[in-house]
């Protein structure tokens, strides 16, 4: 019993993750029907931002505590906003017009580029954040379930950030415009809708997320390369798909679902078929019902 | 004529560019690709063979990307199947691997087409999302040891090398013209697919489902088989690798190989021939010679990947069209 808590409350911690990650490919999806591959390059280079910043920090002769976080975060995310929109003005908007393949292409032209920046500033080994960032003590939360200090101010700061987006998308005028360019890029226009400007918008907010989601897995798991775009990217789109790509509550739900069910596989089966588990999860939801679970339903052609 | 056109419009109506050549252009070419390795050293020789396992790997590609217009990120894993498949019944059945090649590329094909029937409805992009999973669940399964066959993370080693009677295939120089024969017959079988009655029925299917449908061709068939031939031919250049390489590992599975395979197809211009060869140089070739800069490999070809997107997206070597179309 306290063996399916605690891995259960694993999974939900791993998942928020996955779904603050995954929020980026499902929101870039929803207005541009690209698989955005970069995104997970971007999330890791989120991770990399942050250990810089730390790394400056105690160059500067100041011992990095947890207080880092609060100006550290919030500079890591406006820097890769700007990465996104950069992104999509050189390697997507010339596309626009395209079709689906070329996009497609240059994504992944894009995920090398950043990939490879990364190996070679920073070279192909692990890093770590200093463990003093990190919150003292854990939490007991029933019987012998425990959660650290860390990981639960992560899982929060997970939480409060997609909160903050679910009011932003369904509250405001730009998250209803966003809605409006997801549905349809024609109509959205002529009701007097910078399309443009939203897709731009939506490339803001979507690296934003990732970036502080790369901070917090960095802190959570304590080691990283240049891979983690790959490895928890990959899975954080496939949270993206579970749920049903282009929409949000279901990335957050893909996430959680992800994060669960592989923490109950790593727990009850073995911990080295978990990744296993997330790639068959994809695909029998693919095949039962290819729209995700919140998606449109969209077997065949558009 | 506007080069940013949609995807069945990129991919190209039929009509075939090697008509063009005149007739001496084929036994021509092939004299020179025989005597080609010939002047050079032996390392470039060891690039010309591995030039003709992607030219391989891309052929077979081109057949289910390029005709039937369905996009397959998870090539690799019908690579690595075959790779695998050879060296395992090499390593423990003692087969030799004349026998076992082409027991690997069937194995590789029958994956393909047991993989690809429940998929096949997918559009597009969800089609290349499930064989991104597939091709990572084979990868996971060959780290793993799937069976106690695999040899984990450590791959096999000590694969025979190809023997036809008492002569065994040792040298650069000799595999080099193993893997050209392979080529060739490649090349040859993948023109006649072209012409057939299956090759047009890929290409309408790849033009518009619907129509092709109400025509009464097959498509659940026509597209299963394009996945079940073009696993073949991945599976054949596998086994090609792992006879001449000996040691194979899980990386042959990887996306970025997967990816690779991708690019020589779509970047060599998506529905041609030659497309493929040039594509292969642009992917292979190029970022092997510029082993200098070897660092910033995949950095300079993410590069090209998005310029030849936005300036050239019809590929290098794009398909000839034929007077109907555009």
């Amino acid at each position: 019993m306290e063996f399916l808590a605690q891995n259960l409350l694993n999974g939900v911690s791993i998942g928020s993750f996955y779904a603050l990650v995954a929020l980026g490919y499902t929101m870039v999806y929803g207005v541009l029907r690209l698989i955005n591959f970069a995104h997970g390059d971007l999330f890791m280079w989120g991770a990399f931002l942050g250990y810089t910043a730390l790394t400056a920090i105690s160059a500067a002769g100041l011992s990095p505590g947890p207080w880092v976080f609060v100006p550290v975060l919030p500079g890591v995310m406006i820097v890769l906003a700007l990465a996104g929109v950069l992104l999509e003005r050189t390697a997507y908007r010339p596309l626009r017009s395209a079709g689906r393949l070329p996009p497609l292409i240059s994504a992944l032209g894009a995920a090398f580029i950043l990939q490879a920046l990364a190996r070679n500033l920073y070279g192909a080994s692990y890093k770590t954040y200093p463990s003093s960032v990190s919150l003292p003590g854990g939490v007991r939360i029933l019987g012998d379930v425990t959660m650290g200090t860390t990981q639960i101010v992560a899982v929060l700061a997970a939480l409060l950030l997609m909160s903050a987006l679910h009011v932003f998308v369904h509250r405001t005028r730009v998250g209803t415009a966003m809605r409006a360019v997801s549905l349809d890029h024609d109509t959205a226009r002529l009701m007097g809708i910078p399309v443009d400007r939203v897709i731009a918008g939506v490339f803001l907010i979507g690296p934003a997320l990732g970036g502080a989601a790369g901070m917090l897995v960095a802190l959570r798991y304590g080691s990283f390369d240049f891979t983690l775009g790959w490895t928890f990217g990959l899975k954080a789109f496939i949270a993206a798909i579970v749920g049903g790509i282009g929409n949000i509550p279901g990335a957050m739900l893909g996430g959680l679902i992800l994060g669960v069910v592989e923490s109950l596989g790593a727990g009850y089966i073995s911990p080295q078929w978990k990744d296993l588990i997330a790639y068959v999860l994809l695909a029998l939801i693919l095949i039962a019902r290819p729209g995700g679970l919140l998606g449109e339903r969209c077997a065949e052609r558009v | 004529m506007n080069l940013r056109r949609g995807f069945s419009r990129f991919l190209g109506p039929g009509g075939n560019p090697a008509r063009a050549l005149p007739r001496y252009f084929g036994p021509l070419g092939i004299v020179l690709l025989c005597l080609l390795p010939l002047p050079l050293d032996n390392y470039l020789r060891a690039v010309l063979w591995q030039l003709g396992i992607y030219v391989l790997l891309g052929l077979s590609l081109h057949i289910i990307v390029g005709y039937a217009g369905m996009f397959q990120l998870g090539h690799a894993a019908f690579y690595a199947i075959g790779a695998y498949t050879v060296g395992i019944l090499n390593l423990r059945a003692g087969w030799p691997i004349l026998l076992a090649l082409p027991v690997g590329a069937g194995l590789a094909g029958i994956c393909g087409y047991i993989v690809c029937r429940p998929i096949l409805h997918l559009r597009g992009d969800y089609l290349a999302i499930v064989t991104i999973a597939f091709g990572e669940i084979v990868r996971i399964l060959l780290v793993n040891d799937a069976g106690g066959w695999t040899g984990g993370a450590n791959g096999l080693s000590g694969i025979a090398r190809p023997a036809i009677g008492g002569f065994v295939f040792r040298t650069n120089l000799e595999h080099f013209y193993f893997v050209l024969v392979f080529v060739l017959l490649g090349i040859a079988a993948v023109r006649r697919l072209e012409d057939s009655r299956l090759g047009r029925a890929w290409m309408y299917v790849r033009e518009d489902e619907a129509a092709a449908e109400a025509m009464g061709i097959d498509t659940v068939r026509v597209k299963s088989l394009a996945f079940f031939l073009g696993s073949v031919g991945a599976g054949l250049a596998g086994g090609l690798y792992a006879s001449r390489v000996s040691v194979i590992s899980p990386d042959l599975a990887r996306f970025q190989e997967s990816v690779t395979i991708f690019c020589i197809v779509v970047l060599g211009g998506c529905g041609s021939i030659p497309g493929v060869v040039v594509g292969t140089l642009a992917m292979v070739a190029l970022p092997e010679l510029m082993r200098v800069v070897r660092d910033w490999r995949d950095g300079f070809l993410g590069l090209s990947m998005i310029l030849m997107m936005i300036f050239r997206p019809d590929g290098l070597w794009p398909r000839r069209r034929s007077g109907l179309g555009t």
